[in-house]
């Protein structure tokens, strides 16, 4: 319990920060100061500037906006297709179950990275940077329901053969209605374990393509960018305070873990 | 700031290489950051590949990349007859491969020959695979030859300079370097040592002055820069800003800055009719006042400043100040001033709507602009830029590609705006350039490989490319090329940016090294260098 009021804290905490990022910090994220550019922390720049001299709090802050709301929204949709896909697949059998396995196990065994690539170069250049962030989020959403499908289709599976379903079905419940209705509510715990378990891996999908500078474009900022600023251990060195987007990314993923093991410890699947 | 460049490479000059008294023995370590592609001569393109060969072989003429000038080498004198169509080459005697076999005229023969098959493709070809014709290699009277080609070649000595000599046995391992490889393990080392048979020597002793180069392969600069503080390599031949600032504190004499590179950063405008962007886009683009307002918001000394910290200069043109050949003096960079952009806008009926700049048919300003991905140093330009053009209610999108993909777009789809890129080692003769230059080129950036010239000014900076192309006359090469550069900079198709600063660092025990901005900068004179002194 001690444990998850914790993960709770610390991620209510940067969420607050995320949202209020505007009032908390009294720079723009893509102000230039360009005669104050790598400036040490300091009253007026907690976290002092990067090359260009923008504030790196309020970069920080910004960033966070891009992990911690826009990850969460991508997990959503990658688990609304899981949910359909994985509940259509097992409580059909036969050629659609085969079919729809196939289609994820040909999803995830595709390269994501480079998938991500392909799909990105065709996109539309001419986008505000907002957008192209929002692309690239739901690409990552569109892109994750292969795991989480293949987690519901054995649960919808399993549940065709329990006792609650057999009930359902005698007293003259079928088609969508037993499913959404009857099956849907069982899957709480394990769809909430799922959810903690992709936002941290879209979190960092976007801190890796930002590592690769493919993520999201300047001037917006996110932790995966920053970072992307910070490759050389020299710079860490020298700049210790610069880690910050690190340490926030390791706090809020050791959250959501802790999260999801309160979640997957407390919580027990309640039939009927 | 180009003056303070000139100034920085003249002491540098001024300095010359280390004076050391004549040490023999040693190894020398340094890294490369990938393995070679290629151990053939003549199909090496990739950097790696490239500098084996610079050591492994030696050609008939030697470009000095300190002094630019032509030196002999192979050939103890030459002279270029028939208005640049032949070259006459006296053959030095006693010269032999690393086996011990004597050089003869069948060598060049051979090498000549094989670097003109088709079936090679060689990329150093050249003017050596002419459209009509043969280049013929003739053997003259008392060691002399003859090399002889269908039409005028403008840079002949270059030609000849760039072609490492092979063996007629067609073992590429004979090589006529200062040295030999003993050793490659793919993806860990490579281990270079002496050519006992290296004909160049010094106080009567045959060089080079090192027994031996150990090449590690490190793919990562940071892991390079940790080994070279260790002492574990005593070479670094591309230094970042940062690093080199790091260096000069914690290392002090190691990190030199040798002045302007050869390399260019610039942005271009798509200007292709046939490009799938919005026709009213293509109109600003194909305006020669759009481009000038752009290239006058830009703040150049900024780039410089905070991108480069302060080691790099402003770009006027192609041809850097290090190109003592074909830099243009005089030519200045397009400076700051908002003003004149504004001034230029309205003329082409430009005006603003509260901060957002509109065209005449109330289309706002914004363009995408592409760069490659993984870029620090384009990544930062392009936030420059961004914010430069914001002050004049333009918006800039920017996206960034893994490089095929970018080429991609501006080499066959033409699917982008404007493009943020730069030329990295660029040929310092124009002839190198032609791809970029002439407007049939598949490399024309703004607009390529057009059947007809699409503009006057690109039908003049044709013309002269072709002058300078059709004659050896060095003063008339000049003065066409300049006129190429002047019209580049008049209508700006491509806004060069920057220049940046050759930095390297070498150990303080390494005598007679001689820095130069040109590959390979720190071995180019690798037979004189010596180590072991302080």
């Amino acid at each position: 319990m001690t444990l998850r009021i914790l993960a709770a804290a610390t991620l209510g905490l940067l969420c607050f920060a995320a949202l209020f990022a505007g009032l908390l910090t009294p720079y723009s994220y893509d102000l230039q100061d360009r005669e104050a550019p790598s400036l040490a922390p300091s009253r007026a720049h907690p976290l002092g500037t990067d090359e260009l001299g923008r504030d790196l709090f309020s970069r920080l802050l910004h960033g966070a906006r891009i992990s911690l709301l826009l990850a969460p929204t991508a997990a959503l949709l990658s688990l609304l297709i899981a949910v359909v896909m994985g509940i259509a697949a097992g409580a059909s059998g036969g050629i659609v179950e085969q079919i729809l396995s196939s289609a994820a196990d040909l999803f995830s065994s595709m390269p994501w990275l480079f998938l991500l690539l392909i799909v990105r170069a065709v996109l539309p250049l001419n986008v505000p940077a907002w957008t192209s962030v929002a692309i690239t989020f739901l690409l990552l959403g569109l892109l994750g329901w292969p795991a989480a499908m293949r987690v519901v289709r054995a649960s919808a599976q399993t549940a065709k053969r329990e006792g609650f379903l057999l009930q359902a079905r005698a007293m003259g419940i079928s088609g969508p209605r037993l499913w959404l209705r009857q099956f849907l509510p069982t899957l709480r715990p394990v769809l909430l374990a799922q959810f903690w378990i992709s936002v941290p891996i879209y979190i960092l999908s976007e801190a890796n393509l930002g590592i690769l500078g493919l993520g999201v474009s300047e001037p917006i900022p996110s932790w995966g960018n920053l970072l992307y600023d910070l490759a050389g251990h020299r710079e860490v060195l020298d700049a210790p305070w610069r880690l910050a987007p690190a340490v926030c990314l390791v706090a809020a993923l050791l959250s959501m873990q802790g999260l999801t093991h309160s979640n997957i410890s407390t919580r027990r699947p309640s039939p009927l | 700031m180009i003056s303070a460049a000139i100034l920085s490479i003249a002491l540098i000059a001024a300095d010359g290489p280390n004076p050391m008294p004549p040490q023999w023995g040693g190894e020398l370590r340094f890294a490369l950051r990938s393995d070679p592609k290629t151990f053939d001569p003549l199909l090496s393109a990739d950097q790696p590949s490239e500098l084996l060969i610079y050591l492994l072989h030696d050609r008939l003429i030697h470009w000095n990349r300190k002094t630019q000038k032509f030196e002999p080498a192979l050939a103890e004198s030459w002279k270029v007859v028939d208005q640049g169509r032949k070259i006459v080459l006296q053959l030095r005697r006693g010269v032999q491969f690393s086996d011990g076999s004597p050089l003869t005229i069948k060598d060049m023969a051979y090498t000549v020959n094989r670097v003109a098959d088709p079936a090679v493709n060689s990329p150093k070809a050249g003017a050596f695979r002419p459209e009509h014709g043969k280049v013929l290699v003739e053997s003259m009277t008392g060691d002399r030859l003859s090399i002889t080609f269908p039409t005028i070649v403008p840079s002949i000595e270059a030609e000849v300079s760039g072609l490492p000599i092979l063996s007629n046995t067609g073992d590429f391992k004979l090589g006529l370097g200062p040295f030999v490889l003993r050793e490659y393990k793919a993806a860990a080392h490579l281990q270079l040592v002496r050519n006992p048979n290296y004909w160049r020597t010094e106080s009567g002793r045959r060089l080079p002055h090192l027994d031996s180069l150990r090449i590690d392969i490190v793919s990562n600069a940071d892991i390079e820069i940790e080994r070279f503080r260790r002492g574990e390599i005593q070479l670094l031949d591309n230094v970042d800003p940062l690093s080199y600032d790091r260096l000069q504190k914690d290392l002090p004499g190691t990190a030199l800055d040798v002045g302007p590179s050869f390399d260019v950063e610039f942005f271009w405008f798509n200007q292709a009719p046939t490009a799938p962007i919005a026709a009213h886009k293509l109109v600003w683009f194909r305006s020669k006042n759009f481009r000038r307002a752009i290239s006058a918001a830009v703040h150049r000394e900024d780039i410089i400043r905070l991108v480069f910290q302060n080691r790099g200069t402003q770009a006027a043109g192609l041809a850097s100040p290090a190109n003592k050949a074909w830099y243009k003096h005089g030519l200045t960079p397009h400076g700051f001033d908002l003003g004149l952009a504004k001034k230029l806008l309205r003329q082409d009926g430009f005006r603003w709507q509260g901060e957002t700049l509109v065209d005449a048919s109330n289309h706002p300003v914004e363009f995408s602009l592409i760069t490659n991905a993984n870029n620090k140093t384009r990544a930062r330009i392009a936030s420059i830029l961004q914010q430069d053009l914001a002050k004049l209610g333009i918006r800039i999108n920017i996206s960034t590609f893994d490089f095929p993909s970018l080429v991609e777009r501006i080499g066959r789809t033409l699917n982008y705006e404007a493009c943020l890129l730069g030329l990295v080692n660029v040929n310092p003769d124009p002839m190198g350039m032609m791809n970029v230059l002439l407007s049939s080129g598949p490399q024309h950036m703004w607009n390529p490989a057009q059947k007809t010239p699409a503009t006057a000014w690109e039908t003049e900076i044709d013309k002269s490319m072709q002058i300078q192309a059709s004659t050896a006359d060095l003063k008339k090469r000049r003065s066409a090329f300049d006129r190429v550069q002047q019209i580049l900079s008049d209508e700006a198709p491509m806004l060069f940016l920057a220049h940046r600063n050759t930095l390297v660092a070498f150990s303080t025990r390494i005598g007679r090294i001689d820095p130069s901005a040109e590959f390979p900068r720190l071995l180019w004179n690798s037979e004189r260098l010596v180590w072991g002194a302080r």
